[in-house]
């Protein structure tokens, strides 16, 4: 009996989880007519808010530039972040510990206060409306790299010895002896990277106002503001879910290693 | 051979000093002097001193736009905890269809705020929306959700809960599987009741987490944004105005780069001081 109490409030919970999906996903495929009246099943389905959506606004060309933007920061966060992780753990050196110090530091520091003069030096680079501008600030983050620390100090220091031994570089140490052996690590740094970069949207909004350049999220945000879609539902609504669809494929397939991914983001205290 | 064994450390760390310096160390001194100017970016810079500080102290705004974040965060925290910790202790045992759920509660957190904002201004709608459906379908009055003012920040709240509850439940459930078993088992022998033993094992056992999440919600709630940005623009009168959101636009539409790096600044502070004065609290009321 408590047990089916039980199950009755997490289906009902997990109803108001997925529910306003459901609805965003039918509601973009219903007759403009019957969106507001909330029937679970349109009479037909139809794909004019998609077709309108294709032509008011470059999406594909925003699909395009997330994917190049947040595979590029990606990967230079798994690059570089190993990198300075590997230093930091497994080699000796002066400034070391003052390195760690400032990275721990730059963690409590909110952004906040850089906002501004980032955007200021973005316009003195000539860096405004330019994929370097959303992608450099982010190639480095001190989350990254505190998790490469972690797991390279949990790693034997035989691996790295009998590497020497056989005459390897450090660049050769770190990418062909230590990644194959930090699997977890790059996952769960990657997905968290991807996810962050593929959903920002407050730095491309300031930084990109030539609608070619746009990423997903910006695009849509303004799209779903502004007055282009001339207060139309149905277009508003099949961009918000073209924006979804990917990263829940993604999920769907990776959803163990999503979840534990970002469960990892709250242990680093 | 020595020379360059002694070099790698340095060259391996280079690309952070790199961008420490660029992206973090010169825009933080170079706050410093912006604070002190006044600025379009186009003109000249023009030195004006305290200018902006005594700005800063009477506008009430930005005040009201500090107040409305605070808003936001004395309902988001408490709520999220609360969701949070119930489901938590719900899927923290032996269950059918337990994945399922946790990936149902999880779903939010990795969709874009864009959509789950854009989506919920709809299920918020007065006449059509969802939820004020269901409160006629019960024989209710209808909820200015995103219309009336007492309200609107309430709404933007419980919408941010929704969206990132299922990681708090995450958290949750991992510490909680961290409590040893016998001392519930030893509560059993004494007769604890279901909430005694919540409130003696389970929230002391479970404090780094509830700290974390204290701190990690607040951090995520100073920095509101794009939620009001897309459902209210800041209104209406102004009761959905987020600091973030107020400073975007100083910088970015008034083009104020001076003043709004002043509001940054401040701002940044009282985050700080916010987090400190959470650890002091939480480490010592639990």
């Amino acid at each position: 009996m408590k047990r089916i109490f039980l199950h009755i409030i997490l289906i009902v919970g997990a109803i108001v989880f997925l529910y306003p999906f459901l609805w965003m996903v039918t509601a973009s495929l219903s007759p403009e007519s019957e969106i507001t009246k909330l029937t679970f099943l349109p009479s037909t389905f139809t794909l004019t808010g998609y077709q309108q959506m294709v032509e008011k606004i470059p999406i594909f060309r925003a699909f395009f530039n997330s994917l190049l933007v947040s595979l590029s920061i990606t990967a230079g966060v798994l690059v570089f972040g190993s990198m300075v992780g590997y230093a930091l753990s497994r080699l000796r050196f002066r400034g070391r510990n003052l390195i760690f110090f400032i990275i721990i530091f730059t963690m409590t520091l909110p952004f906040q206060i850089t906002l501004i003069p980032q955007y200021i030096i973005m316009v003195k680079l000539g860096w405004v409306d330019n994929y370097l501008g959303l992608i450099v600030p982010y190639l480095m983050n001190a989350f990254g790299i505190i998790m490469f620390r972690q797991y390279f100090m949990s790693l034997p220091q035989d691996l790295i010895d009998a590497a020497r031994i056989d005459g390897c570089s450090e660049a050769r140490i770190l990418f062909g002896v230590l990644w194959p052996n930090s699997i977890p690590a790059l996952v769960t740094v990657g997905i968290i990277t991807f996810m962050a970069s593929w959903n920002e949207v407050l730095w491309p909004l300031i930084v990109i106002r030539n609608e070619n350049l746009m990423t997903m999220p910006q695009l849509v945000t303004l799209f779903v503001v502004g007055g282009r879609a001339e207060s139309q539902l149905g277009v508003k609504l099949a961009s918000a879910t073209i924006l979804a669809v990917p990263i829940i494929i993604a999920y769907m397939f990776f959803q163990r290693y999503f979840i534990q991914s970002m469960a990892t983001t709250g242990m680093k205290e | 051979m020595i020379n360059k064994n002694k070099m790698t450390p340095y060259i391996m760390v280079s690309p952070y000093i790199i961008h420490f310096l660029a992206f973090i160390a010169f825009p933080v001194i170079f706050s410093f002097i912006l604070m002190f100017h006044r600025w379009n970016i186009i003109s000249p810079m023009q030195y004006i001193g305290l200018g902006n500080f005594d700005h800063l102290f009477q506008d009430r705004l930005f005040f009201k736009a500090i107040l409305n974040t605070i808003i936001f965060l004395v309902i988001h925290i408490p709520l999220q905890i609360i969701v949070a910790l119930f489901f938590a202790e719900m899927l923290n045992q032996k269950l059918k269809l337990r994945g399922f759920y946790r990936a149902a509660f999880f779903l939010p957190v990795v969709v874009s705020g864009v959509v789950v904002t854009y989506m919920w201004q709809q299920l918020y709608g007065y006449d059509t929306g969802v939820l004020n459906r269901l409160l006629v379908w019960l024989g209710l009055g209808k909820v200015g959700w995103l219309l009336d003012p007492k309200v609107a920040m309430p709404s933007i709240a419980i919408m941010a809960t929704w969206k990132n509850v299922g990681l708090y439940i995450v958290l949750f459930l991992v510490g909680l599987q961290s409590v040893p078993q016998q001392y519930y088992e030893a509560a059993d022998l004494e007769g604890a009741s279901h909430w005694q033993k919540f409130r003696h094992i389970t929230l002391p056992m479970i404090n780094p987490t509830f700290f974390m999440v204290v701190v990690l919600s607040t951090i995520g709630g100073f920095s509101l944004f794009i939620e009001p940005y897309i459902m209210t623009d800041g209104g209406p009168l102004n009761s959905t105005l987020s600091a973030v959101l107020y400073i975007y636009r100083e910088g970015f539409f008034f083009y104020h780069m001076g003043y709004a790096t002043t509001l940054g600044f401040f701002f940044a502070l009282l985050i700080l001081a916010v987090v400190v004065i959470q650890r002091k609290f939480v480490e010592r009321e639990i």
